[in-house]
């Protein structure tokens, strides 16, 4: 495998994101793989932002440490990125962004070149067309792209652009030559095929083929997006999509929306999600179903709003006073995102728990090449019932799933009651039946037991030493155990991690020693399998500086893990 | 139809005895048999107090939630099943206290439901201490110097927020409380009912001899479409209006303004997910 990573680092609002937007699209058009993440600070205007394209003839989807080529937008930039510049990065950009900052840089005067084009506000395009010429994409793919991107704007614009571009791109053609081989990287056909996506789009393109037509959210750093994306799909898909005045009204409203027969979701980040947890703990006791989207960021408070943790696993797990089941999915990669977004309603709507779906920045704002998502056999099963005079909710069974009437469809009543109730809904303080109904409850616990997803084993199933990982570590864990290129040690991913597996224990027992690799301070995932399993992960690899795990890092950590002694 | 069709036959109820709420739920069920509602048609949502305990004490469908949080889910219902008539019921507490956000928010969507709340101005559930309605200088086990905080005006806040049917109700009055009900619940768009009764255990300072003294019905030819002479009704403080005091008719409700009803008039739970339109969104990302 060859990779070229290339970065943008500039201002907020300096247009890295448009730049990364076009320059992705046009790579995988002309046939290479591609993969994009960013991170930024929480600003509208100015600071340091950087985003990463990684380019490369095999797939890749995961964030690496070192640049290849970087291209500074502002004096602060090559600073800000300083800890991943070696001897080899080659850095473009304006005489004083980039004088005297190593071995390779190159002027290249963007805004001028834009204005020789017409308009310094071209200069984003220049840049485009420098990287696609070092890339050898065709200009007739940049032409094409651009046209098609600017095609709602004046004509003299779209020709400047062209343009803008062209400049660039000859610019990049004299660059790669005087490089050759570094950036000769073979196309692949396949790469054409695939879906470009961020994870944003995989959890909401999920969400409605999982029969989502309700979210009620607070806009919250990272998890907007997918309110943004449903409330764009409200005509198309007859989706009811509203800006709730906080995320206790927007949890109780999807919650009324749910019982009254919609499938509805919200989408929050953890200070969102703590406001939340009465809500949830309230779904447990209504038994209504509801999903629910946390898209993690560091904390405590308001902690980085704008950055990546997995740190809210254990909150996640236990939110909400009382006892109640729930389900909880992490998925990493990319077709998972999508699935288990959909799954989520059906075993919300089948079991009548919350179900909450853990994402984060980093796997939200990263862009993905996606195989093909086929959802013409797709269909939805409705679980609820026509009732008759005699309907009671709570109807004591023998799975824990009493069959969930909706108000209107058929002549009974359907009561439900954040008191304790008796079978019809209503208040009680019958305690022998209270006992009954708590029992009840978490049958659904058992029930939903067939339904859990098995972790994926990446690698030997012979292994002494067992790498463990969720959420969007999958990729990054995956790459690095490529790199080490050693059969004694595999990776286990969990793409749910509450219920855990019944295979997790035999898993983790068979293992010399295990590893867990999380983004969070504490080892949440390692004390959750110690309270599941009663086993102790050996060592945990763990990272809470707001970004996610590059993969280098990864090999490096866990080099010197597997050094040590196992149990 | 006959109110009986609401009763729920022998069941304890949790009110002490000579509570406003007895009559109000008397008056719910007269209101609802005269609009011929059905219980199946119909859907309470209410929180957590003494009046929100109303919706368990006649047949209905119900949503019993969380404290102060009614109005969310009752607009929910309501816009993923227009058919269904929606009343959110709770105490004052309840509704303008825990829930007064929900309070302010709802009456800007104007989803088409009625919100009734139950306002003997003291908490009753946690037994006795000041509500946000309480007037000042009564005193509690909790505000024991007296209440010193400015009584909330819910009337004058809706009519503010430009409210679709903002009236106010007193609960001994069953007749006029009665039609002040079924206009809100014939309305289109939020109403609000504001329905004053004694809390006999709690409440000395109002009871019933302090409302029959302090309150008025507005004339018959007053003219609740004026909205500035609504809001000066409702900050009369020597003694308070009854009746309806503003109406707007010119506001649509937050539900019909959803680009969901835009094609499709069925409720949600209906509908199908198009998955051939969903298939090509997902290969517009190629």
């Amino acid at each position: 495998m060859k990779d070229i990573s290339i970065v943008l680092c500039g201002e907020a609002g300096q247009g890295i994101q448009t730049v990364e937007k076009i320059l992705v699209s046009i790579l995988k058009i002309s046939g290479y793989f591609v993969f994009s993440a960013r991170e930024f600070m929480s600003r509208i205007r100015g600071g340091s932002n950087s985003t990463e394209v990684r380019v490369s003839d095999e797939p890749v989807n995961s964030f690496v440490e070192k640049i290849d080529v970087l291209i500074p937008l502002d004096d602060k930039a090559v600073g800000h990125v300083k800890w991943r510049i070696d001897k080899n990065t080659i850095i473009l950009g304006k005489k004083e962004f980039i004088e005297g900052k190593s071995e390779k840089t190159f002027d290249i005067p963007f805004t001028e070149l834009a204005k020789e084009a017409g308009n310094k506000l071209y200069a984003n395009t220049v840049t485009v067309g420098v990287l696609s010429g070092m890339l050898d994409v065709g200009f007739d793919i940049v032409k094409d792209f651009i046209s098609g991107y600017f095609k709602e704007k004046d004509k003299k614009i779209v020709e400047g652009n062209i343009e803008a571009a062209k400049k660039g791109y000859e610019i990049g053609k004299d660059l790669a030559e005087k490089y050759g081989k570094d950036f000769d990287l073979k196309k692949n056909e396949k790469a054409k095929e695939l879906l470009l996506l961020s994870g944003t789009e995989l959890v909401s393109l999920g969400a409605i083929a999982g029969g989502c037509n309700f979210i009620s959210s607070y806009p919250m750093s990272p998890s907007t997006g997918v309110l943004v994306f449903l409330s764009g799909q409200q005509e198309k898909f007859g989706i009811i999509a509203e800006q709730a005045e906080s995320e206790i009204c927007a949890i109780n409203m999807s919650l009324g929306a749910f019982y009254a027969g919609a499938r509805a979701m919200v989408t929050t980040s953890g200070g969102g999600f703590a406001l939340m947890a009465e809500g949830l703990s309230l779904a447990g006791m209504l038994e209504t179903p509801i999903v629910i989207h946390l898209a993690q960021r560091p904390g405590p408070a308001t902690g980085l709003p704008t950055r990546s943790e997995q740190g809210d696993l254990l909150f996640a797990l236990f939110a909400g006073h009382g006892e109640f089941p729930r389900i909880i999915f992490a998925p990493g990669k990319t077709e998972d995102v999508f699935n288990l977004a959909c799954k989520a309603f059906e075993l919300a709507d089948k079991f009548q728990v919350p179900v909450i779906i853990m994402t984060d920045q980093y796997l939200l704002d990263s862009s993905f090449l996606v195989p093909r998502i086929d959802v013409s056999k797709f269909k939805i099963k409705k679980y609820f019932v026509k009732t008759n005079k005699d309907y009671k909710r709570y109807k004591v069974t023998k799975d824990g799933v009493s069959p969930r009437g909706i108000p209107g469809y058929g002549k009974g009543l359907v009561v439900v009651d954040s008191d304790e109730h008796d079978e019809e809904g209503h208040i009680t303080e019958d305690l022998d039946f209270r006992t009954e109904i708590v029992d009840k409850r978490f049958r659904k616990l058992n029930s939903l037991k067939k339904e859990i997803e098995s972790p994926e084993l990446v690698g030997n199933k012979k292994f002494k030493t067992l790498v463990i990982g969720w959420g969007s570590t999958y990729y990054g864990i995956k790459e690095a155990l490529k790199i080490l290129d050693d059969k004694k040690i595999s990776f286990l991913h969990f793409k749910q991690v509450y219920p855990l597996h019944p295979d997790t224990r035999e898993y983790i027992e068979k293992a010399k020693k295990t590893i867990v690799i999380e983004n969070n301070a504490t080892g949440q995932f390692a004390r959750l399998i110690k309270m599941e399993t009663g086993i102790q992960i050996d060592h945990s690899i763990l990272k809470y500086n707001g970004l996610p795990f590059g993969v280098e890092e990864i090999v490096k950590r866990i080099k010197e893990a597997d050094k040590k002694e196992g149990k | 139809m006959d109110a009986k069709t609401y009763d729920m036959g022998k069941i304890d109820i949790a009110w002490c005895p000579g509570c406003g709420n007895f009559s109000i739920l008397k008056i719910l069920k007269d209101a609802l048999s005269d609009l011929e509602i059905k219980p199946e048609e119909l859907v309470t949502v209410c929180g957590i107090g003494q009046g929100a305990k109303a919706p368990h004490y006649f047949k209905a469908n119900v949503f019993n939630g969380l404290h102060g949080r009614a109005l969310p889910p009752a607009t929910a219902i309501k816009a993923v099943n227009k058919d269904l008539v929606v009343i959110a019921e709770g105490g004052d507490g309840d509704m303008y206290g825990e829930g007064g956000n929900h309070f302010l928010h709802t009456i800007r969507r104007n989803p088409d439901i009625t919100h009734i709340v139950h306002n003997n101005m003291v908490y009753g559930l946690t037994k006795g201490q000041a509500s946000p309605t309480s007037l000042e200088d009564f005193e509690t086990p909790v505000q024991v110097g007296g209440v010193i905080l400015e009584p909330f005006n819910p009337l004058a806040v809706a009519i503010g927020l430009d409210a679709s049917f903002v009236s106010r109700a007193y609960s001994d009055d069953l007749e006029e409380t009665k039609e002040i009900i079924k206009k809100a619940i014939k309305h289109k768009g939020y109403s609000l009912v504001d329905l004053l009764h004694p809390c006999v255990t709690y409440n000395k300072l109002n009871n019933r001899k302090w409302f029959k003294e302090n309150t008025y019905y507005l004339p018959e030819d007053y003219d609740p479409t004026d909205r500035n002479e609504a809001f000066k009704k409702a900050t009369e403080e020597e003694k308070l209006p009854l009746g309806v005091f503003y109406i707007n008719k010119e506001k649509k409700p937050f539900e019909e303004k959803l680009f969901a009803y835009k094609k499709n008039k069925n409720p949600m739970y209906e509908r199908e997910v198009d998955f051939k339109k969903l298939e090509k969104l997902i290969k517009l990302k190629k």
